[in-house]
């Protein structure tokens, strides 16, 4: 396998990866928000102290998958951020609100006007982050970047201002927020905050088959190139297959309360979705024009690049198991 | 505002926001280790209160500094997507090696801020280690690719392109060492010294509080080692900069004309038009040291470079006079903190005068206001290349209208967050124990 290749594939990782454990903090806004009901306090608690220890590090694989970008892809990260400056300026500034907020709520005074401001401020970027990085990825698959020599065409909204890009925005929200209610179902101790979160998982896990569906059909004219590779290749039945299996089981262990069991179903069906489509697009970093090898660095750049990101990686995930054997394993 | 300088506001203002967040990200976990390793050496609970409180005040400025250099490293691609097409796969591997280290420190993060009842306090300690470890190395990697846009090395240049990339050499660039170096010194500088002044301004009213008292030991010790061994990389900085950026060396002088045996400016103002800097104190010769080591060195005049090579001198010539300046202050306070502190008859009263403890809050901006002015001198003493030499920034930017909206969008934004910044560690400092000996409650959990 070609060097450009195995390092876009730990892209894509890094990215799935970002959307099962930094993609959870944003849904835990998201339920922050639709905190209601007798035990709103007790929710967004059980939010809070899920968050709070991890959010920084999850939040640590984004910039993994930017700094993967533009080392290794540098034409490819030129020409997002020119054709994409604009839903990513706004991307950042949710990201910033969300992370400040929520850590200015912990530190502010613990009275309820002020909780309450600095809630809503946190649990609307939750929202809108999501959706933008959604867009985001969604105009990259669209097809409409299109770029000549190096030169961005195509001009600053037309690749993310249209129905296919929202309604993957929409659908990237619906998925954060589906995975954030089932990992908080397990991390409920008591049981009636469980069924809060299970009643939870479960609305959002409707929504995400409804978005999954305008997605698809909406990329029909939206990403038709995409469209093609998802519905057409050899594996693409296999993968379906599988995607189904897990989202079913996801409800099936959802509604019969295992909720341990619902949480891998939960991911593994997260995980397929994107490796659906990163398959669908492959070769193409950005649809039609750059492919992974045309956008690549010379291979001393990949070499050493990769030489990096497992050195890194087995200092990482070490470090990592630890924090969550800390602070998740009851 | 034309959108050139639209973008380069952004981007300045942006790094002038998060370099301070940054700073204080470098040198803090130093200070919160020091005070939790004497309280497990002393079991003195006076100074697990105290690793226990910066640790708050430090949550806060974590979390800012986090989101406001992820903000950074997307609008390298923002603003400069042709710097960054051209550039990444040559110096996005400090970049990587940043990502994990930012990793491990986010991680560790985590596990001190959270887990003062989850892990055992060696273990504690560790993660401490580990964020203070981190936090340097993801400061020295970023500052090594801006020392790459500094003295680019680690490629050949054929037809305009980069050919021959060589990531490694391109890390092991000329200014690579003395500029990490420089700027390591200064965060650990700039944040003892702030901190010491706050518990400076705190011992003013109670002047025996035991808190304040060994709070203020802590920081002005890492403080002072930075401020007293700063000058000599800054000197080893200079050097490097006469042999790789001789017009950004003349513009930190104001130096127009040619000399052999040239003379170190202290203050004037540089005329650009008439190529001359007025009213400056000169001592003579200092400057061909100070650049080459040998008094009769010729040191180049901006006056020989093209006019169109040549950044403002004006701005960099006044930002390198209040950085020196700001040094050499905190160099001579730390020198005399030291000299107190060391008497060995006065070791407990060394805190106990009004205008020692007045100069420290004076001086608590300074390392601070130092490194705002030094990042203003390497950046703007480098223009107008974005990569020295190589690209021009003009070249450089983003073909996308209209970006005065970004930068007057995150001016405001930033605004608002350093006043809820500030608001936020006010009120934790007003919160401090203000009784000799701390009370139960306070001893408790942070969080």
């Amino acid at each position: 396998m070609p060097l450009e290749t195995i390092v876009a594939g730990v892209m894509v990782g890094a990215l799935v990866l970002y959307a099962l454990l930094g993609g959870a903090d944003y849904g835990g806004g998201v339920w922050d928000l639709f905190a209601f009901g007798p035990r709103s306090r007790e929710q967004r608690k059980l939010i809070a102290e899920a968050i709070s220890p991890v959010w920084e590090a999850n939040h640590v694989w984004l910039i993994l998958v930017v700094v993967i970008l533009f080392t290794a892809f540098p034409p490819a990260f030129a020409a997002i951020a020119t054709a994409l400056h604009i839903p990513i300026t706004l991307l950042l500034i949710g990201i910033v609100l969300r992370g400040t907020a929520f850590t200015f709520r912990t530190y502010d005074v613990q009275r309820d006007d002020v909780q309450r401001r600095w809630s809503l401020v946190f649990s609307i970027a939750s929202i809108i982050t999501p959706i933008l990085l959604g867009t985001t990825l969604g105009a990259i698959a669209s097809g409409t970047i299109r770029v000549d020599n190096g030169a961005v065409t195509g001009g600053f909204f037309r690749s993310w201002l249209a129905p296919f890009p929202l309604a993957v925005g929409f659908f990237a929200l619906a998925l954060f927020a589906f995975l954030a209610a089932v990992y908080l179902t397990v991390e409920a101790r008591e049981r009636k905050l469980q069924e809060d979160f299970r009643m939870r998982a479960i609305i959002s896990g409707v929504a995400v088959g409804l978005l999954a569906l305008t997605v698809f059909i909406l990329a029909k004219t939206g990403a038709p190139t995409v469209r093609a590779g998802i519905s057409r290749s050899w594996w693409a039945l296999g993968l379906h297959m599988l995607t189904a299996i897990f989202a079913i089981g996801a409800f099936v262990t959802l509604w019969t309360r295992r909720y341990s069991v619902a949480r891998v179903c939960a991911a593994a069906q997260v995980t397929l979705i994107l490796l659906g489509w990163a398959f669908a697009q492959f070769p193409h970093l950005i649809e039609p024009d750059l492919t992974i090898s045309s956008a690549a660095a010379p291979p001393v750049t990949l070499e050493l690049l990769l030489g990096a990101l497992a050195a890194g990686a087995i200092l990482l995930f070490p470090s990592y198991y630890y924090l969550f054997r800390i602070f998740k394993a009851e | 505002m034309d959108d050139l300088l639209a973008a380069r506001s952004q981007m300045a203002m942006s790094l002038a926001f998060h370099i301070i967040f940054a700073a204080i990200g470098i040198a803090m976990p130093l200070l919160m280790i020091i005070a939790e390793w004497k309280w497990l050496r002393s079991k003195d609970e006076i100074y697990l209160t105290l690793a226990q409180r910066w640790a708050k005040g430090a949550a806060i400025l974590f979390a800012v500094g986090a989101v406001s250099g992820t903000v950074l490293s997307f609008e390298l691609g923002l603003l400069w997507p042709v710097f960054m097409g051209y550039a990444g796969s040559i110096i996005g591997m400090p970049f990587s090696l940043e990502g994990f280290a930012f990793f491990t420190e986010a991680i560790f993060l985590g596990i001190y801020l959270y887990g003062w009842k989850r892990v055992p306090p060696r273990a504690h300690l560790f993660a401490g280690v580990m964020v203070a470890v981190s936090g340097a190395l993801s400061g020295i990697f970023v500052v090594i690719a801006n020392a790459w846009m500094n003295a680019p090395t680690g490629f050949r240049l054929v037809d305009g392109k980069p050919v021959d990339i060589d990531p490694i050499a391109a890390m092991l660039n000329p200014a690579a060492f003395s500029q990490t170096l420089h700027m390591t010194l200064a965060a650990y500088a700039a944040t003892g010294f702030a901190v010491a002044g706050i518990h400076a301004f705190m011992l003013r009213r109670d002047a025996h509080n035991r808190f304040h008292r060994a709070a203020l030991a802590i920081a002005l010790l890492v403080g002072g080692a930075g401020a007293i061994l700063q000058p000599l990389s800054g000197d080893s900085l200079a050097k490097s900069v006469a042999r790789t950026q001789p017009v950004k060396l003349a513009a930190f002088e104001g130096h127009f004309h040619t000399e052999q045996g040239a003379a170190f400016r202290i203050g004037g103002i540089p005329d650009e038009a008439a190529g001359e800097t007025h009213y400056a104190i000169e001592i003579p010769y200092l400057l061909s040291v100070l650049a080459y080591g040998d008094p009769n060195a010729v040191v180049k005049g901006l006056n020989d470079f093209p006019a169109t090579d040549r950044p403002p001198v004006a701005i960099v010539h006044i930002a390198f006079q209040i950085m020196v300046g700001c040094g050499v202050a905190m160099m001579l306070v730390a020198l005399w903190a030291a000299w107190r502190y060391l008497r060995g008859r006065r070791k407990q009263k060394w805190l106990e005068s009004k205008w020692f403890l007045r100069l420290l809050i004076i001086a608590a901006p300074l390392g601070l206001i130092a490194i705002e002015t030094g990042w203003v001198v390497t950046e703007v003493g480098r223009q107008p290349w974005i990569i020295n030499g190589v690209m021009r920034t003009s070249e450089a930017v983003t073909p996308m209208p209209g970006l005065i909206v970004p930068f007057l969008t995150f001016t405001a934004l930033y605004i608002f967050l350093a006043a809820i910044t500030v608001f936020l560690l006010l009120r934790q400092v007003a919160a401090s124990p203000r009784d000799p000996e701390p009370r139960p409650q306070e001893a408790r959990v942070a969080a």
